[in-house]
């Protein structure tokens, strides 16, 4: 069971970083669905642009969690345009790597992140993310096929 | 990790007896000769071969000339559905199964769909039931067979195959041509009583390795008298039912599981049922929000089916490998495709309730201390798992 996964995948599964909730967020993102087994909800906390706090809770395999977490790493601290430019290649590569059939977790990780921050720029500015979509059936077509 | 690792996915496969082992030893090597040779070498294989044969008709109170050895039970499943549609043409192209059935036999109505045949799909009740008087009520005069497993391998079901065999004996009373009742046992077979005539039913299929014996070896009873053509084709072995040199090793550790299923079944059983029980009951009373899957009474002794609410199946295997246990999951997640299992989707299990089920089986060395680790370990993998849960409404810190 755990052969499919790196060991960097197994210790941020079984020690997820930043679990919960912040209940004063400055944005909150919610990404997948019940249909695929994967929901993620993102809550960042930003201060001068600046990403001063994030939390996660994910519904999910052992790689949605794994995603989550280090995505949750890797914008704690950077601002909003270092955040947007998280690609889902760069979760499962600082994972060491993700079965293929696992990658579409790395793909909401990444949407998790878009979300809160598009949460966060309707808040403040009033306007989102140019051409952001939210996660729905597209994205779940894009991600698992049909 | 445990020193000792918790087997609990028998349903998946189970080890070899010893004793299975042993009487396979001999003829991988020293009584190799092809059962087609005229020769001592060959006479000594078909000797084994015919044994096996009665062993195997034994378990299901069939006749030895009724059993064709097959690799397993998705050849059986496959050679009893597409034996039948292609022997059959003439006759009829509709076949009758029902939504909970193995892929062996679904994918494989797929497949005849495609090649003209007409396929229902019953639905079956919230327990898995598929009801007698449905399957009757679909019969048309073309349908030439009816596929309905006697035991469903994720959520332990026993279906009443004795009742739909008579529920279609009696529509079709008066009728020229037959309607064929095939019987995916391959989960019941070895673990709880097995008969052709009781269950009414003309082809049946087991596989080997489901009840203490070899991989890659099962059989297809076919009932005398029943029109199949052969999948495979080339010498006559199997009575020209199929082609292809007998796996001699494998049949013969098949023929002794299957005689030492006939003998210890009930006291298996009688070990199984109380700890399964336990496993269950454990389950349902001490982890608040889950749900058994599968008929509570109408069920394997063997199998434990539950679905965990607010969290996913694979995050729960992984965590119960790490503690030495093994189980398995309905989660589309374990299983590489992106749908959660249609067994647990054909009940009418939401996707999130699908998504988050866990299936303990049970076999020969289970323990009572066995089970009390995975009563007393699991609890705290849920209540982690929940507490990073956006679903658990529990979760709010």
């Amino acid at each position: 069971m755990t052969g499919p996964y790196s060991a960097k995948v197994m210790d941020h599964f079984m020690n997820p970083r930043n679990v919960g909730e912040i209940p004063d967020a400055d944005g909150v993102g919610q990404v997948g669905n019940p249909v695929c087994g994967d929901i993620m909800k993102m809550y960042i906390k930003v201060k001068d642009k600046i990403i001063t706090d994030v939390k996660f809770q994910t519904f999910g395999c052992g790689a949605a969690i794994a995603t989550s977490s280090m995505a949750t790493e890797l914008i704690k601290g950077k601002n909003i345009d270092e955040a947007l430019a998280l690609t889902n290649k760069a979760v499962a590569e600082a994972l060491d790597g993700l079965p293929p059939v696992k990658m579409h977790c790395s793909v909401l990780a990444e949407e998790a992140v878009r979300a809160a921050i598009n949460d966060y720029l309707i808040k403040t500015t009033g306007q989102g993310l140019p051409g952001f979509k939210p996660h729905d059936e597209s994205l779940h077509k894009e991600v698992h096929g049909n | 990790m445990p020193d000792e690792r918790i087997y609990l996915d028998y349903a998946a496969t189970t080890p070899v007896d010893g004793r299975v082992r042993a009487a396979m030893g001999p003829y991988h090597s020293e009584k190799f000769g092809n059962p087609s040779s005229l020769h001592s070498f060959g006479q000594e294989t078909r000797a084994a071969l015919e044994k096996a044969r009665e062993q195997v008709a034994a378990l299901i109170g069939a006749l030895p000339g009724e059993i064709v050895f097959t690799s397993g039970g998705t050849e059986a499943d496959n050679f009893a559905l597409e034996g039948i549609a292609f022997a059959n043409e003439n006759k009829g192209n509709h076949i009758i199964t029902s939504a909970v059935e193995h892929h062996a036999v679904l994918h494989c109505c797929e497949f005849l769909k495609k090649r003209g045949c007409e396929i229902t799909v019953l639905p079956v009740d919230g327990s898995g039931l598929v009801s007698p008087e449905a399957v009757a009520g679909a019969l048309t005069p073309r349908t030439v067979l009816v596929s309905i497993m006697h035991a469903n391998n994720e959520i332990g079901t026993i279906e009443p195959v004795a009742e739909i065999a008579e529920a279609i004996k009696s529509r079709v009373a008066g009728r020229e041509s037959r309607v064929y009742f095939h019987t995916d046992a391959v989960q019941t077979a070895g673990h709880i009583p097995v008969n052709v005539n009781d269950l009414g039913v003309d082809l049946l299929a087991i596989s080997a390795h489901k009840l203490y014996g070899p991989k890659g070896v099962g059989c297809l009873y076919v009932r005398k008298g029943t029109r199949l053509a052969p999948l495979l084709h080339g010498g006559a072995q199997e009575n020209n039912r199929r082609a292809s040199t007998e796996n001699v090793p494998g049949i013969v550790g098949f023929g002794a599981a299957a005689e030492l299923a006939r003998s210890e079944m009930a006291e298996e059983s009688k070990k199984l049922l109380p700890l399964r029980d336990k496993l269950m009951n454990g389950l349902l009373t001490r982890i608040p929000d889950v749900r058994l899957n599968g008929h509570p009474a109408r069920r394997l002794p063997n199998n434990v089916n539950v679905s965990v609410k607010y969290i996913e199946g694979e995050s729960m295997l992984l965590n119960l490998d790490l503690l030495g246990i093994a189980a398995s999951s309905g989660s589309a997640c374990t299983s590489g495709s992106l749908d959660p299992s249609h067994v647990l989707m054909a009940i009418g299990l939401p996707h999130e309730i699908a998504h988050g089920s866990l299936r303990f089986t049970l076999g020969q060395q289970t323990t009572e201390a066995e089970i009390d680790y995975v009563l007393e370990k699991l609890p705290p993998v849920i209540e982690k798992l929940r507490a990073m849960s956006p679903l658990y409404p529990g979760g709010k810190k």
